[in-house]
């Protein structure tokens, strides 16, 4: 299956690309998504557990991901 | 009750006059403006960014959330993402009740929570020519 990974802010200028799309295996976590983000070049700048947002809503790294799902790393936030 | 993400700059008095009823006796208004300091750094503006969909829903959830707990029905939120030049307001919020308590406290929890929660970023530009994001942890609160 594949899902839309997006970045924002600050991960978005460390990994130097607002989002990539993911082919995971059936039945893949959140914590997958983290695994092979943390492979790519700048992923040394994030933080080592960042907040993950899936579909607009808050999850956990046990998050079971679906076909299309849109997950997000959210930087710590600023709003205000 | 509204909540908008914006790119143009915010009317508080078009908020205000949007929460206004004849049986409000109390309207409260937070306005969030950019500092001209920041940590001891001279900032000059800031950019702000979202990711527009989650920021919608999230203020969205918020402003019900305060509506619920405090039984007020007339909130207004705006939030204005781009660049801001110091003292311009980058949100407003805004509610009414016939009470004042009630007008309050749900503006207190909306701003309080939209800052916690809402995936909003601050790209903070310096008179030096640098650039830094905020992160909240650095307490750069309006």
């Amino acid at each position: 299956m594949t899902v839309t990974v997006r970045f924002f802010a600050s991960y978005a200028e460390s990994l130097g690309v607002p989002s990539m799309v993911m082919d995971l295996a059936d039945g893949a976590t959140v914590s997958e998504v983290m695994k092979t983000v943390s492979r790519l070049p700048g992923a040394s700048k994030l933080p080592p557990a960042p907040l993950v947002a899936v579909n607009h809503s808050y999850a956990p790294p046990t998050r079971v991901l679906i076909e299309g799902d849109e997950v997000a790393l959210i930087p710590p936030v600023a709003g205000g | 009750m509204r909540s908008s993400l914006v790119r143009t700059p915010i009317d508080v008095g078009a908020l205000l006059a949007e929460v206004a009823a004849p049986e409000n006796g109390a309207a409260s208004v937070f306005v969030g403006t950019v500092r001209s300091n920041n940590e001891g750094r001279e900032v000059q503006g800031i950019e702000y960014s979202a990711y527009d969909a989650m920021a919608e829903k999230e203020i969205a959830d918020i402003v019900a959330e305060a509506s619920h707990k405090y039984g007020v029905t007339n909130i207004v939120v705006e939030h204005r993402l781009g660049n801001l030049a110091v003292g311009e307001a980058s949100i407003v919020v805004v509610a009414a009740h016939p009470h004042r308590a009630p007008a309050i406290d749900a503006m207190r929890y909306t701003v309080e929570e939209l800052k916690k929660r809402v995936p909003v970023w601050k790209l903070e530009q310096y008179a030096d020519g640098s650039r830094d994001w905020v992160s909240a942890a650095t307490g750069a609160n309006p």
